[in-house]
């Protein structure tokens, strides 16, 4: 495999990463021994991701050594990131639409 | 890599299955050739579809492509294309297309035929005629390198990107340097990884036109004044762990290796044979796309899932490969690789070592999961009015 595995709970892809997945299912409260050690801080599904380090609103979310998103909210060390508090910079007409104020109601949307 | 036994064809290429294609032209001939391909017996493959009989020139000439490139798969010794009679798409051309190859083709109209249980008896006897010509010939060796593999993602999860992409990377991989093709599809997956492929493109045409194709794809979300979160990734793919578009192509690009990019096709488009990577301009729905591969002349199609895809293809055997456990337990049988050891440590050349050595195995005639089921999705990409009106 790729990447490097922490405690057997999850995985880190790439050294500048600020997220790594987990390979089970996570509790809250749950202690990982990456350097400094970091507390799970809410449940976190097998597969999905949690922070290594604190991030702003704003601030670009790395996986794999590359940028998969900006984070929405402040997400803090330990908790969960996903759709609640990330979002994708790419394919964004919405943003676009919104510039041109092109009218398109959600309906027309497919 | 090794040789495999393969059906040589009259244009030199080697077919992993001996079918009679059974290839209706629009959608009102569809029951019919799946009706006589059913008659007729499991070597007869139908590729039922919902093009309209009468379409846009571009849009039919895209169902002329796929339909023709379907009947010079290698997998098809003979084929039969199926017309109710009315149709815009030339059936008479279309069979001319695919005989060009040197198989032995023949067309039903069911109109002339005199309607659908004529045509059936009908289109039964040419179908045993048909297979007759082709039937007897005995699979002879050939290398590795005649073989074109499609790469494919559907259904896909954290795991995805991590264990099954990769490892059939690694058979992706090796398969090239046995001197064969790969084919990796599905441009809306390469957003935000565009990067990583750009890299890799042989020369700098090839590297703009493969910008310019994700661009395109990219644009069509602005178009549509909406953005592509609400379909990329999927639900089912954020319900796995996957939160943006741009971790989901990340991790669905590795599935192509790491060999350099020597060409960019069009949607189901001849790949090239023999000796490296290309890519294939498709939509992420992954039934379409490995349709358009197959369209392309691939023989064999990898198709990573982590959530649990069933999918397969009436012409071309379709290799699942999944990374999570819990899927490859849960979906056992429909699963054909499991290489979800390499989240406990099974390393990536390891597991691509067994991708590879299935990968020869179906090519010589073992059949996967979604064969044994007879899983046969198929569909074309149909050309829509917003891509036609943005092009110059």
């Amino acid at each position: 495999m790729k990447g490097e595995t922490v405690g057997e709970a999850v995985l880190v892809m790439a050294d500048d990463d600020t997220v790594a997945t987990a390979l089970e299912d996570l509790e809250g409260g749950r202690e990982i021994p990456t350097d400094p050690p970091l507390t799970v801080a809410e449940t976190i599904e097998f597969g999905h991701k949690v922070a290594l380090v604190d991030h702003e609103a704003g601030e670009t979310v790395r996986k794999y050594g590359e940028p998969i998103g900006e984070a929405t909210d402040p997400i803090e060390r330990g908790e969960w990131v996903h759709t609640h508090n990330c979002e994708s910079a790419r394919g964004r007409g919405d943003r676009a639409g919104a510039d041109a104020g092109d009218g398109l109601s959600e309906a027309d949307q497919t | 890599m090794d040789t495999f036994s393969g059906y040589r064809r009259p244009d030199g290429r080697v077919g992993v299955r001996n079918y009679v294609a059974v290839l209706p032209v629009s959608v009102s001939a569809s029951p019919v050739a799946s009706a006589v391909a059913d008659d007729a017996g499991a070597w007869a493959r139908a590729t039922p579809h919902q093009m309209g009989t009468s379409q846009p020139e571009a849009g039919r000439e895209r169902t002329r492509t796929v339909l023709a490139g379907i009947g010079r798969n290698p997998n098809v010794g003979a084929a039969l294309v199926v017309a109710l009679g009315t149709e815009d798409l030339d059936s008479e051309a279309l069979a001319d297309d695919i005989a060009a190859s040197g198989k032995p083709v023949e067309t039903l109209s069911v109109r002339e035929a005199g309607g659908t249980r004529a045509a059936r008896e009908r289109g039964v006897d040419r179908l045993d005629a048909l297979y007759d010509e082709i039937r007897d010939q005995p699979r002879e060796d050939a290398d590795a390198s005649e073989l074109v593999f499609a790469v494919e993602c559907g259904g896909s999860d954290a795991t995805s990107g991590i264990a099954a992409n990769p490892a059939v990377g690694a058979a992706a991989d090796a398969l090239v340097e046995a001197g064969g093709a790969v084919c990796l599809s599905e441009t809306p997956e390469f957003i935000g990884a565009e990067h990583v492929l750009a890299e890799r493109c042989v020369d700098e045409e090839t590297r703009e036109r493969l910008l310019d194709r994700v661009d395109r794809r990219e644009q069509l979300a602005d178009l549509m004044g909406t953005d592509l979160r609400g379909a990329q990734p999927s639900p089912g793919n954020q319900a796995g762990g996957l939160t943006t578009i741009e971790e989901k192509s990340l991790g669905a690009v590795a599935k192509a290796g790491t060999t350099p990019v020597r060409e960019v096709v069009d949607y189901g488009e001849a790949i090239p044979v023999g000796g490296g990577l290309t890519v294939m301009d498709s939509p992420g729905y992954d039934v379409e796309s490995v349709v358009g591969k197959v369209a392309g002349g691939a023989q064999v199609a990898a198709f990573t899932t982590g959530r649990g895809s069933t999918t397969g293809n009436p012409i071309a055997p379709v290799i699942k490969v999944t990374g999570n456990p819990r899927t490859a337990e849960r979906m056992a049988s429909n699963m054909d690789v499991d290489v979800s050891g390499v989240l406990t440590g099974e390393s990536i050349p390891a597991a691509g070592e067994r991708v590879a050595a299935t990968l020869l195995s179906v090519a010589d005639g073992a059949r996967t999961a979604a064969e044994n089921r007879r899983l046969e999705e198929f569909a074309i990409n149909e050309r829509q009015p917003v891509e036609l009106a943005e092009e110059p």
